[in-house]
């Protein structure tokens, strides 16, 4: 059970060259896989392909698989897509239906499309909301809400579908250090109680650190460096791929530099996942 | 229902009767909706095709040899005149049955109605994507205005200046309409948009035995009353 990606290669349509060049990735079930990357590494398009929106909703063309639990995502229809991968944008903004008059309403936007009973659009609802605490922008129009709480309430529309994997794009790229503990903590419950897979598209490599068990770090399109978080966060070569290491591995070279030494056991406990 | 009776009753039946029952229900309506001060404006909008109407049917009626007076080569018509004020009736009395329906029904109330009644969810998100939009992509614009006039461009002053600051406006509000529309596109198709089951409605909007007599009620008249009209049977002043 797992969502797989195997040799895979993709161009958008009117494009020659592949933005992504045999891609392999594996997420298992109750599994958090980081991707990092500089602008133009190709992590959204890995994002949409991942999720099956590429080529299925967006075109292009698409080499090698991707399958969800062993199906191929290619032989599924968007909506049964949806509740097996949820997909959250880097621009909450345009995820948001723009229909709705209130926050709770965007939420029951997707349990609603899928046709469930009242109660369990209910229930879906009031557990994304409690997830991410926003219960307090239930009743306001989700289009005058703040960059950030857009996020959260995106978010939160993707939790209520309750897909067995997610797939998030900078899911806390307008977030405060508080908002992105936040989510850091749901995404860790999600993984850990309900089994989610999820993988999550970030540049704050602290929030990677603390909260996936193995990365993979994309240079234009293919795959720089893969292994265990703490293992690729601590590549000599990460700043040159255009990503910022942790302020833990920061602070061990600085310190490094200035002479003191810093036990690497403890820094690669301080760097391990930490799960509730 | 009502709103629409009214201004079937305004076009379809002639003669003065028409117009003038109708202006008194669609006052009668505002009343007791408590919302007549606010159909000022719909009255306002209406003035510039009264005025045609007016200067046309008074000064050009064929046919019509009851001058009134004349303005150069134009002769107005007691004849024009009466038809222009028969159809100036008919225009204000449609635009009040209009004001009446806008006032008065909340546009998610009829969305979902229309849902219940089997108004496809495509349709329903156009329509009600439609009506939240425009005040989204009005604020865009005062944003970009703003955007715009930090970067020296000049958008106040006299109407050509206006004209001339706000016409870059267009280029990027229309880009950015648009180069949101694939991602929208997307974002639906991965809140299972397209799923073929029946929405989950989680609102019932009230209709009691009352409405529902006065809504067919309604609907009753205005046929028995064009057919009667139409077909000779009624004869109206």
């Amino acid at each position: 059970m797992a969502l797989v990606l195997s040799g895979v290669s993709y161009r958008y349509a009117g494009t020659q060259k592949p933005v992504l060049h045999g891609i392999d990735l594996r997420v298992e079930r109750g599994e958090v896989v980081g991707v990092a990357g500089a602008s133009d590494a190709g992590k959204s398009t890995l994002c949409l392909v991942a999720a099956g929106l590429a080529p299925g909703t967006v075109g292009g063309t698409l080499a090698g698989s991707v399958e969800i639990d062993s199906e191929a995502t290619t032989s599924l229809k968007p909506f049964e897509l949806a509740q097996r991968c949820g997909m959250l944008f880097q621009n909450s903004v345009t995820q948001l239906s723009g229909t709705s008059r209130s926050v709770w309403e965007e939420i029951a936007f997707g349990p609603r499309n899928l046709g469930l009973p009242l109660a369990e659009v209910v229930e879906r609802v009031e557990a994304g909301l409690a997830a991410l605490r926003i219960e307090a922008l239930a009743s306001r129009d989700p289009l005058r809400v703040s960059g950030g709480q857009a996020q959260l309430v995106a978010l939160a529309s993707v939790l209520a579908l309750r897909p067995a994997y997610l797939v998030l794009d900078e899911p806390t790229s307008q977030l405060d250090p508080e908002g992105t503990q936040l989510v850091g903590d749901a995404l860790a419950g999600l993984a850990g109680t309900a089994g989610t897979g999820i993988l999550i598209v970030e540049h704050k490599t602290d929030l990677l650190a603390r909260l996936t068990q193995r990365m993979l770090v994309l240079d234009d399109g293919r795959v720089a460096l893969a292994g265990a978080t703490e293992a690729v966060l601590a590549d000599p070569t990460l700043r040159a791929l255009g990503v910022e290491p942790p302020s833990l591995v920061t602070i061990g070279r600085e310190a490094a530099t200035a002479g003191i030494h810093l036990d690497p056991a403890d820094l690669a406990m301080a760097l391990a996942p930490r799960r509730a | 229902m009502i709103a629409v009776t009214e201004a079937g009753f305004a076009f379809l039946v002639r003669g003065w009767t028409g117009p003038l029952v109708v202006l008194a229900l669609v006052l009668a309506t505002a009343l007791v909706a408590g919302v007549s001060r606010r159909m000022l404006p719909f009255v306002l909008a209406t003035l510039p095709l009264v005025l045609s109407i007016m200067l046309i049917n008074t000064f050009l009626f064929p046919g019509a040899h009851d001058p009134i007076g004349t303005i150069g080569p134009f002769t107005a018509t007691w004849t024009g005149l009466l038809a222009a004020l028969q159809a100036t009736l008919r225009v204000v009395a449609f635009a009040l049955s209009v004001a009446v329906f806008a006032l008065t029904t909340d546009t998610d109330d009829l969305l979902t109605d229309l849902e219940q009644r089997g108004l496809g969810r495509r349709a329903e998100f156009v329509i009600g994507a439609a009506v939240r939009t425009v005040p989204r992509m009005i604020e865009r614009a005062g944003e970009i205005v703003d955007a715009q006039r930090a970067r020296g461009l000049d958008t106040q002053g006299g109407p050509i200046r206006r004209v001339r600051g706000v016409l870059p406006l267009a280029g990027p509000m229309i880009s950015s309409s648009l180069g949101e529309v694939e991602e929208r596109t997307m974002a639906l198709e991965a809140r299972a948009f397209t799923a073929p089951t029946r929405r989950t409605a989680i609102r019932h909007l009230p209709d009691s035995l009352g409405q529902r007599v006065v809504r067919w009620g309604s609907f009753a008249a205005v046929v028995l009353v064009v057919a009667a009209t139409f077909g000779g049977w009624l004869s109206l002043p």
